[in-house]
């Protein structure tokens, strides 16, 4: 019988591995120097700000072509368009990092009950994860984003409450994948040697939980939550696209898209579409770089 | 195999009812009375209080919803507020074009994903191996409206060769029979109208089939490896059968399992309506239609329309999970 948890050392060697393996794949290290750029360019953004995006209009340069004044040209309010997208990244970065961090967090606790309880709480928390699932996301997304939630006045002083309403319902949608895979894994783990050892020394269900189980089942869910993002800016660009996410003026990727579209100048000033969706492209395939290397990395036997 | 199906059906019916009342409970929670809608902004109070009553808004919620369920058995999901027309005849005539845009993206995903996969697995790390591969990636990173969006500027605005909107041009004639318009323009002998319908379609289902291509494309060729690591491949080869009988005969055939689960449950997804691509093409489907009953707060075609998509998507799920169990005889029918 294994001691009662993995001796470091071999702990460490792991994940010296693992970075090995992360590292010796181009695609993987794309990623992290993507994600690092598109992160740190949106920290970045209120300090090294060329305009203002909310208050610096010019209705005389309305819908400029790229050129030298404005790299990326200027939108229908006359506002310089590289200023807008360098916003509005950080934006899509914060709404798709809390939604998934909202998702991550109630669908973990979730798993984790229904895995190591089972009974009861197993079947109510599967009940719940398959309506969920019933319904396909970007619908799910809509519903819960028109519904006008009341917000402590708490939230609303740091967010804009229509990203507070995208933020949820994004999250929402992302609870199912995190419930259904740490349940699963909770499923494998609570059987193995080293937690029936500390359950055999009296330990309580909680802290069998949260000190032996979940820190083992960390790596799937780094994974998990990394693509998430991807698909949680993606999403939240979708909502922003259908008018059920960021209000103009503030900038918004898929705001700015359906402003153009809406607008009806998307065809023909095609730098308003082109550059706005090619940014969620990046940090999307960024996540999603980084996400297939760590799995890759972690979980050597996916690796093909 | 039949108790299997019974029993797989009969695990359905929580589902169903919980997505009946979660939806219902949604349009509780959305803003606005249904009764102020209908009546429009210069309406009394009196006038609200009545029909808020005709309605039933005035009842108790469990009330409300034992009424919702009792109709929902009679596939009476009520009408329209803005246009009066009954749900589910709506939905009679634009789910066809919603299943003939998904037919039509799925089809192209197939036609493409599936040997793009193939070869990519047997000439792995190859030249067109790392272009299928980073292509399924950028196919799933971009937000498809937008290259909706992009397709039409290219190829409707740009260089005509296509029409930016809608199934059928409005100087064309055809006579409805199915509902599908291909189907329609056959029975009919009208190729014109066929041609037609086939422009309409080509755009529109590029931008829907992208996900499910790309999808495929990765799930084709991790399959194929995986099989193809097998020791009877070793030994098919080893008894000097020719590679390509080997690729086709012993490997795709055992490989195909887990694409089919990807074919139905992409399958099932586009038929719930690409909400965002049909509303970029004007296209006539349920996804379009949901949505603009979001946007006028119309309840009941909210409420029919995501039900209805709903159960659809857990219907196709559940074809695909009966169709593996065929498929697969190492799993038990329990």
């Amino acid at each position: 019988m294994d001691s009662v948890s993995t001796p470091p050392v071999t702990q460490q060697s792991s994940l010296r591995k693992a970075s090995q393996r992360f590292f010796k794949s181009i695609s993987a290290r794309i990623g992290l120097i993507l994600t690092v750029l598109i992160i740190v360019l949106a920290l970045l953004a209120p300090i090294l700000r060329p305009y203002d995006p909310a208050t610096a209009r010019d209705f005389a340069a309305r819908l400029q072509p790229p050129g030298a004044v404005h790299l990326l040209g200027t939108d229908g309010l006359g506002r310089d368009m590289l200023t807008l997208i360098w916003y509005g990244t950080r934006i899509s970065l914060l709404v798709s990092v809390l939604s998934v961090g909202l998702g991550l967090i109630t669908g973990t606790l979730m798993g984790l009950v229904a895995g190591y309880f089972r009974g009861w709480w197993e079947t109510i928390i599967g009940w719940f994860t398959d309506i969920l699932l019933a319904f396909p996301s970007i619908l799910l997304a809509i519903a819960i984003a028109s519904i006008d939630l009341n917000f402590p006045p708490l939230f609303t002083a740091v967010f804009n409450p229509d990203l507070l309403n995208v933020m949820i319902a994004v999250g929402i949608v992302q609870v199912p994948i995190f419930t259904r895979l740490t349940r699963s894994m909770v499923l494998s783990l609570r059987e193995q040697g080293f937690v029936q050892t500390v359950r055999a020394f009296g330990a309580k269900p909680g802290r069998i939980i949260f000190l032996h189980i979940l820190p083992s089942s960390l790596a799937p869910l780094v994974v998990q939550a990394t693509l998430s993002i991807g698909t949680a800016t993606l999403e939240a660009a979708g909502l922003g696209f259908l008018g059920l996410g960021a209000k103009p003026p503030t900038p918004e990727l898929g705001t700015m898209l359906s402003d153009s579209f809406n607008n009806g100048y998307a065809l023909s000033k095609s730098w308003t579409i082109l550059f706005p969706g090619l940014m969620i492209t990046l940090i999307v395939l960024a996540f999603n770089l980084l996400g297939d290397g760590l799995r890759d990395s972690l979980d050597p036997r996916s690796n093909r | 195999m039949l108790r299997y199906i019974a029993k797989r059906l009969l695990d359905l019916l929580p589902v169903i009812l919980g997505i009946t009342i979660l939806v219902f409970l949604f349009l509780k929670l959305i803003p606005g009375n249904p009764a102020i809608v209908l009546l429009g902004p210069r309406a009394t109070p009196d006038q609200i209080a009545s029909l808020s009553k005709q309605l039933g808004l005035d009842q108790p919620l469990p009330l409300q919803y034992l009424a919702f369920i009792s109709k929902l058995v009679r596939f009476d999901l009520g009408k329209s507020i803005i246009s009066g027309i009954p749900i589910w005849q709506e939905i009679k005539t634009r789910f066809p074009a919603t299943i003939e845009l998904s037919v039509a993206a799925m089809l192209i995903s197939m036609v493409l994903g599936i040997p793009a996969g193939i070869i990519a697995a047997v000439k792995k790390n190859g030249w067109v191996d790392n272009i299928a591969m980073s292509t399924s990636l950028l196919g799933v990173s971009m937000p498809v409206y937008w290259l909706g969006l992009l397709l039409i500027y290219l190829f409707a605005v740009n260089l005509h060769w296509l029409p930016p909107s809608g199934r059928l041009g409005i100087n064309v004639d055809l006579q409805p029979i199915t509902g599908f318009y291909i189907l329609d323009s056959i029975l009919t002998l009208n190729f014109r109208a066929l041609g037609d319908v086939l422009a309409h379609l080509i755009l529109p289902a590029l931008t829907v089939g992208t996900i499910p291509l790309a999808i495929l494309a990765r799930i084709t060729r991790s399959a194929m490896l995986e099989v193809l690591s097998q020791d009877y491949i070793r030994t098919a080869r080893a008894k000097g059968l020719l590679e390509r009988w080997v690729i086709m005969k012993h490997a795709l055939k055992n490989a195909l399992l887990p694409v089919v689960t990807i074919i139905g449950l992409q399958f099932g997804t586009l038929l719930s309506g690409a909400i965002l691509t049909e509303t970029i093409f004007s296209w006539p489907g349920i996804g379009s239609w949901i949505y603009n009953g979001i946007l006028t707060r119309d309840y009941p075609v909210v409420q029919g329309g995501v039900v209805f998509v709903a159960i659809v998507f857990v219907l196709i799920n559940l074809l695909v999970d009966i169709s593996y169990a065929f498929l697969d005889p190492r799993i038990q029918y329990k």
